[in-house]
């Protein structure tokens, strides 16, 4: 065993044993990293198939609770999420470029992006809360036509959402584990596929917002 | 003609097993090899406590009136099932024998994510205690399948804990599957090309898109049915609005799939073993390698013929009836391809061949039962009968259970370093066999003359057939035990084996010292004819 690692003693302090070179290295983490983005699809996919189901099984009350939707803090989210994105991309890029303070000032950009809309996440799911549209024992719904239908709508809509923020929480974890990673020096070799890879990931997570916003806020809004 | 001893009996080299002896050298273990030993024993441990809810099911229906109440026969065969299902098939080949083999299949030092790789134990660890916490607290009564609303509103059991079990270790199936798929794609050695890849390698590739396709299906299903069950917002409820059969869509979406996780693995040992104790090469490379895709992609799109009788529309049904027939080619270009290998080829007997044997007869009467339940008609007569327990049990334990078992054997001496007593061995598996088919034969015609599955008492005229099936099962769980404990005696005491124990053609046999160096290889291999090349003639196969 010791002389084989001997042998296999890596050149560049970030290559692990097992692969030959770091090109291999960083091939196995983009497709393992994007087959990973794929399983994501299919979990989300269960949700957005039962939304599918119910939309078409219940158009009425569907429009009815769009009403009650926050549509000015889903479009500022929206943005602020893309924006975040745009962050991402750009600290990937100082990351490219070996830019140590750029790196970590557009990490920390992305990471208060994120907070920012989780914080107006918490706003709107406090709205819900107030106006009884938590679905369970406490459910309130104006129109008693749709009481049930709404219910289990609204169950979407926390089901749906609520994955969707414990997914930015974990981004931001991740984010964090970058900043503290990049302070310690950890990129200065030129080696940065972890950013590249919480980067899909951050951007991922933005695309499944890109859905929910139209299909939970804005269909049927106008009816 | 390479079974010499690569180094002198007397002293032993370093390989995977002695390079270190301490616990964390097991429990932080990243090399791949260790992860497959420790997945093997937790995988052993759950097959007997799901072999244990089985055989307390069997002694049950010795007699009409049975022995347990309704309440507690209902938690027995749904403890068998999550067990068996979740716990043992899904994991079973893929993360003991594929996690061991697929990296010195083709050649790499490691799985590429050695680190996942023993977080994908952990997973299924902690998802394990979750679900046996859910046992040891009163056990579960809804069938492993969870059907909706009885599991999210009626059931007085500890069915969070159960979904809780079941979400957290499909993550541990996925992140095995995404370690094969990268390992396959980006780890092979130089001259291993997709055409030399061993049957096994292109099997279990299907299994781990399988994995990664199906698996977070089910996972968001039971954080849905989890959380249905907190607050009854009445999402899978009719009487609030809600569609239980979405619910069994979104479970069959990955249930069916999964049928496919434990038998493409099954299937790729099988394509091993047959090759190497005929001495030739696999008939028709291609088709096999391809059929095994075939059979991923066809997954995905039969799992409603499990709602034929659910009101599902018939037209849905006529397609997904027709599809479910489509599965039947692949799985049959199989059968017929290690048939035509067989053929004019030198064969022997030894154990992972009686297994072999014993698969490729009972998978194929698995297989064409699974025909009479893809036919609507006959569907709807023997729904929830014994007759769709002996199907899927042929399958299943006739199937998978064999050529795992036939696996375990093949290689043992790979793995362990040692050889097996071969009369034992070959005594526990006729033992298998014959109780296999006196457990599940029965049960085809109690299920063909009406005996609906799940209950605890049953008409006494199905008493003869209920106690034959009985016997069977007591003959199994022996055919079971004794490979068990002469393989743990075998580890310690049998004769050392020589590198190449059967002449098998193969990286891990010809190029990798038994057992195999924590890295694997001595030397970086290099692949310079097609798999299976018994004949030593250099022929290169074409595929398609």
């Amino acid at each position: 065993m010791a002389d084989s690692e001997a042998i296999l003693a890596p050149q560049e302090p970030e290559l692990r044993h097992h692969f030959d070179d770091s090109a291999q290295q960083l091939e196995a983490s983009t497709l393992g990293m994007w087959v990973f983005l794929v399983t994501e699809v299919m979990f989300f996919g269960g949700m957005f198939g039962a939304y599918i189901v119910y939309r078409n099984m219940y158009p009425e009350a569907f429009a009815s609770t769009s009403h009650f939707m926050n549509v000015t803090i889903g479009a500022i989210n929206t943005g602020v999420l893309i924006f975040s994105s745009f962050t991402m991309v750009l600290a990937v890029r100082s990351a490219q470029l070996r830019q140590k303070k750029a790196l970590i000032a557009f990490l920390i950009l992305t990471l208060i992006l994120g907070c920012v809309f989780l914080s107006l996440k918490y706003v709107e799911y406090h709205e819900k809360w107030v106006d009884h549209h938590i679905p369970g024992p406490g459910f309130q719904y104006a129109d008693p036509r749709y009481f049930h239908q709404a219910q289990i709508l609204f169950y979407l809509y926390f089901a749906m959402t609520g994955m969707h923020a414990i997914h930015m929480i974990v981004g931001a974890g991740l984010l964090i584990t970058l900043i503290v990673m990049a302070a310690r020096n950890r990129f200065s070799s030129g080696w940065y596929t972890p950013v590249e890879m919480i980067g899909l990931y951050w951007h991922f997570v933005d695309i499944v917002w890109i859905f929910l916003f139209p299909l939970l806020y804005l269909i049927g809004h106008t009816q | 003609m390479n079974a010499t001893l690569p180094f002198a009996q007397t002293e032993t080299p370093i390989n995977y097993l002695n390079a270190d002896y301490g616990w964390k050298s097991w429990l932080f273990a990243t090399d791949h090899k260790r992860i497959a030993l420790l997945y093997l024993f937790s995988i052993t441990a759950f097959f007997f406590v799901g072999g244990a809810f089985a055989v307390a099911m069997r002694i049950n229906l010795l007699t009409p009136e049975g022995i347990f109440s309704h309440d507690t026969y209902n938690k027995l065969f749904t403890m068998h099932g999550i067990i068996m299902v979740f716990f043992f098939l899904v994991p079973s080949i893929p993360a003991t024998l594929g996690n061991f083999l697929v990296p010195m299949m083709i050649g790499a030092r490691d799985l590429a994510f050695p680190r996942i790789n023993l977080l994908s134990w952990y997973i299924y660890i902690v998802g394990g205690i979750f679900t046996l916490t859910a046992v040891f607290q009163g056990g579960v009564d809804t069938g492993w399948t969870f059907y909706a609303p009885f599991s999210s509103s009626y059931s007085n059991t500890h069915v969070i804990l159960a979904a809780l079990g079941i979400f957290v270790s499909g993550f541990s199936s996925i992140l095995t599957g995404l370690n094969f798929i990268v390992t396959i794609h980006k780890m092979r050695a130089p001259g291993m090309t997709w055409n030399r890849l061993p049957l096994f390698i292109w099997g279990h590739y299907a299994t781990s898109l399988i994995q990664v396709l199906g698996t977070p299906v089910i996972a968001i299903t039971m954080v849905l049915l989890g959380l249905e069950r907190v607050l009854h917002a009445g999402i899978f409820d009719p009487t609030l609005g809600g569609d239980p059969i979405l619910f069994q869509h979104l479970f069959w979406f990955y249930s069916h799939p999964a049928v496919y996780i434990m038998i493409l693995p099954g299937m790729a040992v099988i394509s091993e073993i047959v090759a190497c104790f005929s001495r030739k090469a696999i008939f028709g490379y291609g088709f096999v390698a391809y059929s095994s895709i075939a059979i991923a992609v066809f997954s995905f799109i039969v799992w409603g013929h499990h709602l034929f009788v659910s009101g599902q529309s018939m037209y849905a049904s006529m397609v997904f009836s027709f599809f479910s027939f489509l599965v039947a080619i692949p799985s049959a270009i199989k059968v017929f391809n290690w048939t035509a290998t067989m053929y004019k080829g030198s064969i022997s007997y030894e154990t992972p061949m009686l297994y072999a044997f014993g698969f490729m007869g009972l998978f194929t009467i698995g297989g064409l039962t699974g025909l009479f339940l893809a036919t609507m008609a006959i569907d709807v007569h023997v729904t929830d009968t014994y007759f769709v327990i002996a199907h899927f049990h042929y399958v299943m334990v006739g199937g998978m259970v064999m050529a795992y078992m036939g696996g375990i054997h093949f290689w043992f001496p790979k793995i362990s370093g040692r050889l097996y007593p071969e009369g034992w061995a070959k005594f526990a598996a006729l033992l298998v066999f014959a109780g296999f088919n006196l457990t599940f034969f029965p049960q085809f015609i109690l299920g063909y003359q009406g005996m609906p599955r799940r209950y605890a008492h049953y008409p006494p005229e199905f008493q003869v057939l209920n106690v034959m099936s009985t016997a069977g099962a007591s003959i199994l769980a022996l055919g079971y035990l004794i490979p068990m404990i002469y393989l743990a005696w075998a580890w310690r005491y049998g004769p050392k084996s020589p590198q190449n124990p059967w002449n098998a053609k193969g990286l891990e046999w010809e190029q990798s010292p038994t057992p195999p160096p924590t890295f694997n290889f001595e030397h970086q291999p290099v692949v310079t004819e097609p798999a299976y090349n018994y004949s030593g003639e250099e022929q290169e196969v074409k595929l398609g």
